[in-house]
């Protein structure tokens, strides 16, 4: 039971990651109708962010111990973060400390901001063409991003630490009535679920519940009918597309503690994220959502080694398992709309 | 009038033998008036340096070659000359290799088998390349050294790990100054037995391809001989990137010890799940847990950053050994570069200098006679103290360092500290041991190529 408990946790930890980036490529589909293979490149660009920020935060001036060496056998070179210098080793400290969920007020003006200008400068110069060609060109725009970021930090995978408060694991089983060291969970995978919540919560709740939500819904449902009474709908899916990397980059942002950021992780997720979109429905948010999630959870238990050794190989193929069962079954996706993607 | 011999018949033979002539390889044909494959005959000789210069390990790669950069200049008679300064042999007298000023081109592996046959197969072909060295991956230099063996050039190894690369698919052409798999589990073992005891149960964790499980195969062998018990081995997909799912099992395992047999992303990303996760922290079997990465590098060190505190693992080489090579060489390199050389940079640097001193003292660069020259080969000097480049299987035989992640690494270079230098009698095994192919490996035949 304890392990069926940890694997459901663990999967909804993946899920967060896949219906996070899955919300943004639904989001993206549904309002501009465009396949966006670049969307994991903006997972990636979100946690590069929060490595921009650590290594902002941590820009230091050297100072010579006499009393150590180098490699070299030189003095050594003692280096001190300008922050911890002008604020007190105190404050400056907790500001490098705290500085992947600081990275969050980075992330969404830079990642808005990406996203606009990916919309306006490129992909709105591919709405009438093929989904071919949308895909090689956002396909080809992920690889050059990945290529700058690699250009710039390296091909090796950067440490991003969670803040020291929010480090280690806790003792989840013993809260619900299991022995003590039976269900530990890392905290910092519990934060990154309930921040998943929050953003997916907060996208909803904006699409339901505010005008604007409101208008980019009837433009989702009908595009001509909304542009004939006068609203600029293009203005408002562009907003759309910047809200969509965003909510890329916000994924990438709190992931960076789970596993250090490298160039490649964008294409990690990218693969995976379009099979949750399709079992999910193209263009269905609560599908991308809830495929997510699902998905996240059956990977989980397919890597047990219970189900290895069972079904070897089970584990790799999972996600692709279910998403010829559902396409088979269901052509649409669990929640997809009729008509979507059917022609 | 003149009479034509012209026939149908005719041209399509004369075209078809002029096709297959035109479609068979240069490499195959080119140095049929040649002694061997490439042999240089200007001023200069080329050598061909194939790393990962983008893919996941370029950073390796990149490490790989500065320190390639650095052995030709110290060959060619430039820089403070580095190892050519403590090097046992001395044959190298800084004038390039036999009078030739030394030259190099560059190929990307990529990380992948196909792109670095491409790339060495471009260099032998098109450059002249009469020696191929670097990579990082044993999948790579198995791919490599069976190109090289079919060319007719040398292979000089890079970072290399697994049995197979001097095992089973041993060549005669190809050469590998890197440990290997057994000999981290040997190494190894006692430190754990010491620090560890010789009662623990150990869980494994493999990357699921041919490195992998020639890791795992040998550190169980090395600690189920010491009494240790092997609760699981389970084989992680390469393409992983979360290892939560493969994590969560070994709490309640039974297992009190956890072997990552993982390399470069892969181990970052394991070790850091089982840190997030507590393990270091927890009590099982009324033990400390412990993790165990059986093949650190450097490079790796720091992608991993604190999560290493205290972590045991083996190295090929590290820039902190005290000996007279390494110091020569730590010294070139950082004052060059302004950081201390990785392991995989040292092994390089050393495959060059052996192979340039091999055709020294052979006076030909035919890859037989270097062949015969590298066998049984005894030297110091290159940063690793003494070692042999043994005849039988074409590997090298010296010192394995088990290191841990440092407790209070005073900058960014020194995350790791020697615990041991295991004496390589300690990690010598027969040539035709088991793990290494048993009887039936064989290095078969040096072929030149002409």
């Amino acid at each position: 039971m304890d392990s069926f408990l940890l694997q459901i946790l663990n999967g909804l930890d993946k899920g967060s990651a896949y219906a996070l980036i899955a919300l943004g490529l639904t989001l993206i589909f549904g309002t501009l109708g465009v396949v966006n293979f670049a969307h994991g490149a903006l997972f990636m660009i979100g946690a590069f962010c929060a490595v921009t920020l650590n290594k902002l935060l941590t820009l230091s001036f050297e100072t010579v111990d006499e009393t150590k060496t180098d490699f070299l056998g030189n003095p050594l070179k003692v280096e001190t973060p300008y922050v911890e210098a002008w604020f007190g080793p105190e404050f400056g400290g907790a500001l490098i400390d705290w500085s992947v969920p600081l990275a969050i007020l980075l992330a969404i003006p830079v990642m808005v901001g990406i996203g606009f200008v990916m919309e306006r400068g490129l992909i709105k110069h591919f709405y009438k063409r093929p989904h071919a060609d949308q895909i090689l060109v956002t396909f080809g725009l992920a690889i050059v991003l990945q290529e700058i970021i690699k250009y710039y930090f390296g091909a090796n995978p950067i440490q991003t630490p969670e803040p020291s408060a929010l480090r280690g694991s806790i003792d989840i089983g013993t809260m619900i009535g299991f022995e003590a060291n039976r269900i530990i969970y890392p905290i910092w995978r519990l934060v990154y679920f309930f921040f998943a919540m929050v953003i997916i919560a907060g996208v909803f709740g904006f699409l339901q519940f505010t005008t604007f939500g409101m208008v980019v819904r009837a433009g989702m449902a009908d595009r001509e009918t909304v542009g004939l009474l006068g609203i600029n709908i293009d203005r408002r899916f562009t907003i759309m597309f910047g809200i969509a990397a965003a909510v890329a980059g916000l994924a990438g942002v709190m992931y960076g503690p789970l596993n250090p950021p490298n160039y490649h992780m964008g294409m990690d997720f990218l693969v995976l994220s379009f099979v949750v979109v399709v079992v999910g429905g193209m263009g269905s948010l609560p599908g991308a959502v809830l495929a997510g999630f699902m998905l996240g959870i059956l990977e989980s238990f397919a890597s047990t080694t219970w189900a290895t050794t069972t079904i070897p190989g089970i584990n790799q193929i999972i996600i692709y398992l279910v998403a010829i069962i559902v396409l088979l079954t269901r052509p649409r996706g669990l929640m997809g709309r009729k008509g979507v993607m059917e022609e | 009038m003149s009479k034509s011999n012209l026939t149908r018949r005719g041209v399509l033979k004369t075209g078809a033998v002029a096709g297959t002539s035109l479609a068979v390889p240069t490499i195959f044909t080119a140095q049929s008036v040649a002694a061997y494959t490439n042999e240089p005959t200007g001023g200069t000789v080329t050598l061909g340096f194939n790393v990962p210069q983008t893919g996941p390990y370029a950073d390796e790669g990149n490490d790989e070659l500065l320190a390639q950069q650095l052995a030709v200049e110290h060959l060619n008679g430039e820089g403070d000359g580095g190892c050519l300064n403590t090097f046992t042999s001395k044959a190298l007298k800084g004038n390039g290799i036999l009078g030739k000023k030394v030259q190099f081109v560059t190929g990307d592996t990529q990380t992948k088998s196909d792109a670095a046959r491409a790339s060495a197969k471009s260099m032998i072909e098109k450059d002249g390349a009469i020696m191929i060295n670097g990579g990082s991956s044993s999948g790579v230099a198995v791919a490599v050294q069976g190109l090289c063996q079919d060319a007719g050039v040398i292979f000089m190894a890079g970072l290399t790990h697994a049995n197979d690369t001097t095992g089973k698919d041993r060549k005669a052409n190809g050469f590998r100054h890197f440990f290997n798999a057994y000999m981290s589990g040997a190494a190894l073992a006692p430190v754990l037995a010491k620090e560890m005891g010789n009662d623990r149960r150990a869980y494994h964790l493999t990357a699921d391809y041919n490195w992998g499980w020639t890791q795992e195969e040998s550190i169980v062998a090395s600690t189920e001989a010491l009494g240790w018990e092997t609760v699981n081995t389970v084989k992680t997909p390469l393409a992983s990137t979360d290892f939560s799912s493969y994590i969560a099992p070994v709490l309640n395992s039974g297992a009190d010890v956890l072997v990552l047999n993982h390399y470069g992303g892969n181990m970052v990303n394991s070790l850091t799940n089982a840190i997030q996760f507590g393990l270091l922290d927890k009590v099982a079997n009324g033990k400390d847990f412990k993790i165990v990465v059986p093949l650190y590098s450097e490079l790796m060190a720091a992608g991993a950053g604190e999560n290493i505190k205290g972590v045991l693992g083996s190295m090929n080489y590290n820039w902190q050994l005290e000996n007279e090579g390494s110091k020569a060489f730590v010294k070139s390199f950082g004052e060059k570069y302004g950081k201390p050389p990785s392991n995989s940079a040292q092994t390089c640097y050393a495959q060059v200098l052996l192979y340039a001193d091999a055709c020294e003292r052979a006076g030909t660069f035919n890859p037989c006679g270097v062949a015969e020259a590298l066998e049984g080969f005894e030297f110091d000097g290159l940063g690793n103290g003494k070692t042999l480049y043994r005849a039988e299987d074409h590997q090298c035989f010296k010192d394995v360092l088990v290191v841990r992640g440092a407790q209070n690494p005073t900058s960014a270079y020194d995350t790791l500290e020697i615990v041991e230098v295991t004496p390589v009698e300690q990690v010598t095994y027969a040539p035709n041991h088991p793990m290494f192919g048993g009887d039936e490996a064989t290095l078969g035949e040096c072929n030149p190529g002409a």
